[in-house]
């Protein structure tokens, strides 16, 4: 993969910084190049670009997201932004609900755990969303579990829950145009599969490490 | 284009206002290392942030006046957008209005100051409080949303109007056609956001020294009669002290001045009440780097268009 920093990376990083106006608080812990899994809330098509034109760009260029395969291969210019730009790791949604048996569907899951332990590499972090699907904003839905087995598969790397807020308000579900209010981004303090935790009491953990960084937001 | 730099009298202004900004940054720096209990510690705060965003205000002026009337108008646009932004932001609206709030901010608020850079006074005049007004429930009505409809047109229209319309009378000062008065308008604005600014804080800190009858406890346990009388008088005072930068007689220049400080006054004590109403203390504390511009403003914005109609009536033929 080329990890050269593309021209166009920086310039969207800056157009996202200024239609969102984001506000960013490092509250649990600093900007570091070491391997983390950087998990948020999901409430408007913005969301990535905004996180990621929150880091540093030294560390932006070793971050990828975690994107659906089937939006961003559906033309050209996106397969070009998220293969080129983004460097995103594509994945196929909804690939475990085809699956005929529980057996296969397991063994997708597996897979797709794989392809994204294999997508860190020794030097590459994530930018994943969770809730699997944008929500309105006002509620953040339950964690899928992916991120549980992902967490156990790489122990190595750090797990960094964030908050977007107001981004829903800026380009929600839906729309097309911005309004560009601002909005505030906090980075929590890294967490980990704990000995012994289930997964659904982990999931619920995480999904609160996220919840609990709002600094307004709705009521 | 910097016929600016040519107009005597707005340099003298211009170099008192500096001057006094020097001397007041150099007095806040040395208070902040002598403060000590909890309360000194926010009133100079307060001040210094002030002190803060007047260099901004200062530097925005100085670049609006030295392109000349293009320049102070995307300036004062910048201004608004800014403003806007933040109390959109803190305002609670809903999803459907997101079309409405586009539209407000990519079209009519261009198209305002458009208009008074064509110098089309009639349409700018009632752009917002007619134009708009109309634009604004239609537009959300046409979403089908019910709830808390006249709310949110009213959240909207407010927005528009403070942020946008009020505003945009302190630049369209500079197209006034004063009699005698040509090319030197820029002295106007200075003048207006001068005597505005320093009554706002006159206002703050005789309210601080002396302040005992408080004006309405609830909207803003800061603002007392003796504060607002002090404030006025001294603001006053010093509009009058610089009148020979306006085309006004020194009584004149005392009314106009002392109209300025009370609609200063008037604006923000309506914006504490919309923020004891949001259910915040200041624009700024939520949104702290990008934040508090509104708060710095909000005087202005009651005190602009009244100054400009003061002056549209009498002085312009």
């Amino acid at each position: 993969m080329n990890t050269a920093i593309h021209p166009f990376a920086s310039l969207l990083a800056a157009v996202a910084r200024g239609i969102s106006g984001v506000q960013v608080q490092w509250a649990g812990c600093e900007p570091d190049e070491k391997q983390r899994i950087y998990f948020a809330n999901h409430s408007s098509h913005m969301d990535f670009v905004v996180l990621w034109s929150a880091l540093p760009s030294d560390i932006r260029a070793k971050t990828r997201p975690i994107a659906a395969k089937d939006y961003w291969e559906e033309t050209r210019l996106r397969r070009y932004f998220a293969k080129n730009v983004f460097h995103a790791v594509l994945l196929e949604r909804g690939a475990m609900a085809k699956a005929s048996t529980p057996e296969e569907a397991r063994s997708v899951g597996r897979s797709l755990i794989e392809e994204m332990a294999l997508a860190l590499g020794t030097e590459y972090s994530l930018i994943l969303f969770p809730e699997g699907t944008r929500g309105t904003g006002e509620k953040t839905g339950p964690f899928r579990s992916g991120l549980y087995y992902l967490a156990q598969r790489r122990s190595d790397v750090e797990l960094v829950p964030a908050y977007l807020e107001n981004l829903n308000r800026i380009l929600p579900k839906g729309e097309v145009l911005p309004v560009p209010m601002l909005s505030l981004l906090t980075f929590g303090k890294p967490i980990r599969v704990e000995q012994g935790e289930e997964k659904d009491a982990f999931l619920e953990r995480a999904r609160e490490a996220v919840v609990s960084l709002r600094r307004i937001g709705p009521a | 284009m910097l016929q600016a730099i040519h107009d005597a009298k707005l340099l003298w202004l211009y170099s008192g206002a500096l001057l006094l900004l020097i001397v007041l940054t150099l007095i806040g720096k040395k208070l902040k290392g002598r403060r000590k209990t909890a309360a000194s510690r926010a009133t100079i705060d307060n001040l210094n942030a002030r002190i803060r965003a007047w260099w901004k205000m200062g530097a925005i002026f100085t670049l609006a006046v030295l392109i000349g009337h293009v320049g102070a108008l995307i300036l004062f646009g910048i201004i608004s957008f800014l403003a806007m932004r933040e109390y959109m932001t803190l305002v609670p609206t809903r999803p459907s209005d997101h079309l409405t709030l586009f539209w407000s901010f990519f079209v009519i608020m261009p198209l305002q100051y458009f208009l008074i850079g064509i110098q089309w006074y009639g349409l700018f005049a009632i752009m917002i409080p007619v134009l708009a007004f109309i634009f604004v429930p239609t537009s959300i009505a046409i979403e089908g949303d019910t709830t808390s409809f006249l709310a949110r047109s009213a959240k909207i229209q407010f927005g528009l109007m403070v942020c946008v319309y009020c505003l945009s009378h302190a630049p369209a000062l500079l197209l006034l056609k004063i009699p005698g008065f040509e090319g030197h308008d820029a002295r106007l604005l200075l003048y207006l956001v001068v005597v505005d600014q320093i009554s706002d804080a006159l206002q703050y800190v005789w309210g601080k020294l002396i302040g005992r009858n408080k004006i309405a406890w609830r909207v803003s346990p800061n603002r007392t009669w003796e504060g607002l009388a002090g404030g006025v008088f001294s603001a006053t005072a010093l509009g009058t002290a610089l009148w020979w930068a306006t085309p006004f007689t020194p009584v004149q220049s005392a009314v106009v001045s002392m109209v300025i400080c009370i609609l200063g006054s008037a604006g923000g004590l309506v914006m504490s009440a919309i923020k004891r109403d949001i259910g915040i203390k200041d624009f700024g504390v939520v949104i702290e780097r990008r934040g508090g511009l509104l708060d710095r403003i909000d005087s202005l914005c009651f005190a602009a268009p009244i100054f400009f109609h003061l002056v549209h009536y009498y002085f312009v033929p």
